[in-house]
């Protein structure tokens, strides 16, 4: 069953609608017309549907409140295929064919909701209930947290998101970028456009116009507003120098004019293109920037302001001159200014009845009021609406002669029955995108609202956004600041001068006498019970006693209110609220707004998705993806892989059925029995050349390189200047001035990062050059007592280099016609060579290795063995048994702390008195007692498990395996004072109520003490 | 994101480059015996003020060359972009690179070009 479009006007005169198009969309399951061009927000109006959610708190029934992205309450899921977004605003998302969307934040549904029943027991949730009753025992806040997470959460999004959504990032310059296309945003773009200059112009709403869409009976030179607009808008869009663009809210301006953008780019269509994105976000560095975001309407707050039923003056206007929508019949207007008047004449043309203005002001006068007044409409003045009622719509008010001043009301209660009130409570100028570039912000008291303080000539504000809310001052103002600011622009980039002064728009809108009088609270004669229900900020549920209570608790400072009341700190960022709660926060203080002070705006304006702002760096697009060449071998023989920095590395390879630690256990006994083969391609590798290489590599090891020979290599350690262990690996000598230096696999951007600064910002002098050649080599690290068999079947006719082949050297050769570097070390402890291969041959030399190697029992071996083979060793592995806090002492690595050079990165630290601290961790072996059982890695080592718990640590376990040749579970550790407590016991608590495991510590070494397997 | 000068490619985004920290700290030279304290002074002591500071930049996605800003950070605004092993020029870069108690340090009086340990 179709609804009726009851609200919907007769009369054709709505300028945003096309009522040859009807739209059938669907709203918690029922089904609706509306027509192309309105926003959901007016459909439903139309249909009499102004209940669309919950409060966040409370879940007091709320209703459409405003008309764009100040909406504070019909918050709604829109469902498209398997995703839903939640908590976009029914007053921006335009309808189509075909759309469903649905309220939130209620159970089981919007006429009847469980927690509704916390609006019974307000006043056990007054303003910090939350920080107050669950902060004891502190403990006990993980459990309260689901629960108050559950009952609080606005809105759901569905977990398909991702896959069905894309997101594109779009940079662009412009000169000028014009926010905003109202009045003011459209003169200034007209002007701009006839210079050259490249211009953009973003509006949020999908037409542009701003508020000329609703106030348009007039004329613009010479011809009606509206026409104006159509003219202007194509003359834009027709300009080759100027970017028109609506459906984009600009959310973001930050330091030098880069500011980002959110386009929709086909939400509104029932059948999006496949080659456009959901959503396009801007990123612009404009040279200048025009803020024309226009204003916002103030709502009066009084008890049960919240009710649905009750809307801002300016958003009634605007349903009824736009989309021909009434959003009720018996209207009550309640104001403080003139403005409101003007909704009252456009309900009383439309058909319905004004029952009553009530205006706050004792005498107001100007030509508007004589025109109402003339029509027969009641006004009252001087008079208040004290409180509205009514269960799920608004049904009557409470009327009374008000003091302003003293806040209390003067006479006697009348009733008055109605299903709409207006409230307008004045203007706020959208002075957010000044606010985020720390500009600063004026208190206007003739205006009442606060405006830019344009200090600064980079973005400047113009219109209703600069507090000029009269359109022909507005007009005025945008013709003068574009020109100066242009002809500033065309001066820097060295172009000729403007040509002409440009003419101001001549418009014959009827003068408006913009008086409002302060009006933050109305309360009724028991203003502790009616300010219970006097809401403030509608979306985060607090009202005027929240503040009052804040004050009264000690709360002054306006940051703080904020926070501890949370008024505007929901999505809607207090467009409506903010100005409101100062003003009461001012009354309280007994201070003036302008003491009080405001909050500072923060992007984004409006909420923006997270998907638009990852764009497409999502999935395998998050971060790269490095492979070795050798990666499709590893992956055709069943390799897993594992991360290491942006790398994947082969971990284990796992014949059928074995599981992980029978795989390890397999290459890790082959490897130490006949031969292992490692794909060693992502060490770092970095060219060091220039006749200063060695005295270069002298300072920044903590041993000596100069004393290396052509053909050598050697092990360093390289420190940070506070002594601790930063990197390290082996470099060879090619030549006099040429190193080649590895670095760790995850280190190497971050060592060769530290070498050129050191080059360039301490020793100028240095005459040393720096290449990273990591992705420039392919190596393979063979190793075992196999192995040297194996390298002689693979050089061939080219094994004469065998004959003198001691450990730490290096040959130049070829293996089945590849050249290669061939290094004779070992990170295993046995006999090793590091083939390096011109990377585009890795594979052909990884293939060439296995084939030759079959019949010596050659074994791919992962990470993971590698590992455990290095442990057995205890070889180091630099963020594993070092964190940035650990020195070459601590790993009991004396020997290679240079004594003999003046200066290296490290040594001054090395000798500072607290590194003789006996209590210092320090690299210890580990021993289980039960063979069989291997510590956890990170598990806390103490010397008495019985002791109460906080217990008193000893250190850590860095690392810990099983090793299948000793077969035994060994563990390297950092504990205090670790260098003279071998042969000591300690413990290791486990979780969970299990035992500890007890161990024995030793030398961290296990396997080969002497070495001899290395040198063969 | 501010909009910075790299002297060697011109205007790029800060999301290009990284900061370095402050500019203009010394090494003593160990063969210069300084005091513990007077060395944890180069090392660990930074400074964080409101209003001009000098910090080292590199334009690490780009030419992955260093140099020298003179930045407000209260305002964010530069004043001053200088190339490595220079001091600043303008009054303001003067004034807060003569204001610093470094200038007055024993660490800063330790720190000369460290001998070569070899030929």
């Amino acid at each position: 069953m179709r609804h009726m479009q009851s609200h919907r006007l007769e009369t054709n005169n709505g300028t945003s609608i096309n009522r040859k198009k009807p739209v059938h969309f669907k709203f918690d399951r029922k089904e609706f017309t509306g027509f192309e061009g309105e926003t959901l927000a007016s459909a439903l109006l139309a249909h009499g549907v102004h209940l669309v959610g919950r409060s966040f708190k409370y879940h007091r029934p709320r209703g459409i409140f405003g008309i764009g992205s100040e909406e504070p309450n019909a918050l709604v899921r829109v469902i498209k295929g398997a995703s839903a977004e939640p908590n976009l605003k029914a007053t921006q998302i335009e309808i189509y064919d075909g759309l469903i969307a649905e309220s939130q934040n209620r159970f089981p549904n919007l006429k009847f909701d469980i927690l509704s029943i916390n609006n019974l027991f307000s006043h056990f949730f007054p303003a910090g209930f939350y920080y107050k009753t669950f902060m004891w025992p502190s403990s006990f806040w993980m459990l309260y947290e689901k629960f108050i997470r559950r009952a609080a959460g606005l809105g759901k999004i569905s977990k398909k998101h991702l896959e069905q959504n894309r997101y594109e990032h779009k940079y662009f310059h412009c000169e000028l970028l014009i926010i905003g296309g109202g009045a003011a945003g459209l003169q200034a773009a007209s002007i701009a456009a006839q210079t050259g200059v490249r211009v953009i112009i973003a509006d949020e709403q999908h037409e542009l116009g701003g508020w000329l869409l609703t106030d348009n009976n007039f004329n613009i030179d010479e011809k009606p507003a509206l026409n104006w607009v159509r003219d202007t808008v194509e003359k834009l869009k027709s300009a080759p120098n100027v970017t028109c663009l609506n459906r984009t809210t600009v959310f973001a301006n930050m330091d030098d004019n880069f500011t980002i953008m959110a386009e929709r780019v086909t939400e509104h269509l029932s059948r999006p293109f496949a080659h456009l994105p959901k959503q396009r976000l801007w990123k612009i560095r404009a040279t200048k920037i025009i803020l024309a975001t226009g204003a916002i309407e103030r709502p009066l707050v009084f008890s049960g302001n919240d009710l649905p039923g009750i809307m801002l003056s300016s958003a009634i206007r605007s349903y009824i001159k736009r989309y021909d929508v009434l959003p009720g019949t018996r209207a009550i207007i309640f104001t403080n200014n003139d403005d409101a008047y003007f909704t009252a004449l456009a309900i009383y043309e439309a058909g319905g009845f004004v029952r009553c203005i009530v205006d706050l002001r004792e005498n107001p006068k100007s030509q508007i009021i004589t025109t109402i007044r003339k029509l027969g409409i009641n006004v009252k003045t001087g008079h208040a609406v004290i409180a509205a009622h009514g269960s799920r719509h608004i049904s009557s008010v409470d009327i009374a002669a008000y003091d302003s001043e003293a806040q209390a009301p003067l006479s006697s209660i009348s009733h008055m029955d109605c299903n709409l009130l207006a409230m307008s409570g004045g203007l706020n100028p959208v002075v957010h995108l000044h606010s985020q570039r720390k500009g600063k912000l004026i208190w206007d008291e003739r205006t009442l609202c606060y405006r830019p303080d344009n200090r600064s000539d980079e973005w400047i504000s113009v219109g209703s956004a600069n507090g000029t809310f009269q359109l022909k001052k507005a007009l005025n103002e945008a013709t003068k600041k574009t020109t100066i600011t242009i002809s500033k622009l065309l001066k820097e980039n060295k172009k000729s001068k403007i040509q002409k002064n440009n003419s101001v728009p001549n418009s014959e809108e009827k003068q408006q006498n913009w008086a409002p009088t302060p009006a933050w609270l109305i309360q009724s004669a028991q203003p502790h019970i009616s300010n219970k229900t006097a809401f403030v900020d509608f979306q985060n549920d607090s009202t005027a006693l929240d503040i009052k209570l804040a004050v009264r608790e000690g709360f002054h400072s306006i940051e703080h209110v904020k926070r501890y009341t949370t008024t505007g700190m929901a999505t809607d960022q207090g467009k409506t609220s903010n100005v409101n709660a100062i003003g009461i926060l001012a009354g309280s203080l007994k201070k003036s707004i302008a003491q009080t002070g405001i909050t500072t705006f923060r992007p984004p304006y409006t909420p923006t998705s997270l998907g638009v702002i990852a764009g497409r760096n999502i999935g395998n697009l998050f971060d790269p993806l490095r492979k070795t060449r050798i990666h499709s071998w590893h992956q055709s023989n069943g390799a897993k892989f594992e991360h290491v920095g942006q790398w994947a590395r082969a971990w284990y390879y796992p014949q059928e059925g074995e599981s992980f630690h029978q795989a390890v256990t397999r290459e890790v006994y082959a490897t130490r029995n006949y031969a292992g083969v490692l794909d060693a391609s992502t060490l770092g590798k970095i060219e060091v050349k220039g006749p200063d290489s060695a005295e270069f590599l002298d300072r920044v090891y903590t041993n000596e390189f100069s004393n290396l020979a052509i053909g050598k290599a050697k092990y360093g350690l390289m420190l940070k200047e506070d002594g601790m262990v930063f990197d390290d690996g082996v470099t060879t000598r090619l030549a006099e001035d040429h190193f080649f230096m590895t670095t760790t696999t995850g280190g190497a951007a971050g060592v060769l990062g530290w070498l050129e600064e050191l080059l360039q910002t301490e020793w100028r002098d240095l005459k040393v050059y720096l290449t990273s050649v990591t992705e420039q080599w392919s190596v393979a690290s063979l190793s075992g007592p196999n192995s040297r068999a194996i390298l002689e079947a693979c050089l061939g006719k080219d094994n004469n280099i065998m004959h003198d082949f001691p450990f730490m050297t290096m040959k130049n050769s070829f293996i089945n016609g590849i050249p290669a570097r061939i290094f004779r070390i070992s990170f295993t402890g046995e006999m090793a060579f590091e083939i390096n291969v011109p990377a585009r041959y890795g594979l052909a030399l990884w293939s060439h290795l296995m084939q030759i190697g079959e019949e010596f029992k050659l074994t791919a071996y992962g990470t993971e063995a590698m590992h455990v083979l290095r442990a057995e060793k205890g070889f180091i592995i630099v963020g594993q048994e070092t964190d940035g806090s650990v020195t070459p002492y601590d790993l009991g690595m004396n020997w290679i702390v240079s004594k003999k050079k003046s200066d290296f990165i490290g040594k001054r630290a090395l000798e500072r008195g607290s590194m003789d601290e006996p209590q210092r961790k320090q690299l210890v072996g580990l021993l289980t007692t039960d063979p069989q059982k291997v510590i956890p890695e990170g598990a806390h080592a103490v010397l008495n498990p019985n002791q109460e718990a906080p217990m008193e640590m000893l250190g850590h376990v860095s690392s810990s395996y099983y090793s299948p040749n000793l077969k035994h579970s060994i563990a390297l550790a950092l504990l205090k004072g670790g260098s003279n407590r071998k042969g000591q016991t300690v413990y290791i608590p486990m979780l969970d109520g299990q035992e500890p495991i007890e161990a024995k510590i030793v030398e961290p070494i296990f396997f080969d003490k002497k070495g001899d397997r290395l040198r063969g | 994101m501010l909009k910075i000068k790299c002297p060697y490619c011109g205007y790029r985004n800060e999301s290009e480059f990284s900061c370095g920290g402050e500019a203009h700290i010394a090494r003593p030279a160990v063969s210069n015996k300084i005091t513990d304290s007077a060395f944890c002074e180069y090392l660990f002591m930074r400074e964080n003020p409101k209003g001009v500071f000098l910090e080292r930049w590199c334009h690490t996605s780009g030419c992955r060359r260093w140099f020298n800003i003179a930045r407000d950070t209260v305002s964010h605004e530069i004043y001053e972009i200088y190339l490595m092993g220079n001091t600043p020029k303008t009054v303001k870069g003067k004034k807060a690179y003569q204001a610093n108690w470094r200038r007055t340090s024993k660490a800063e009086a330790a720190s000369k070009t460290p001998k070569r340990t070899k030929k």
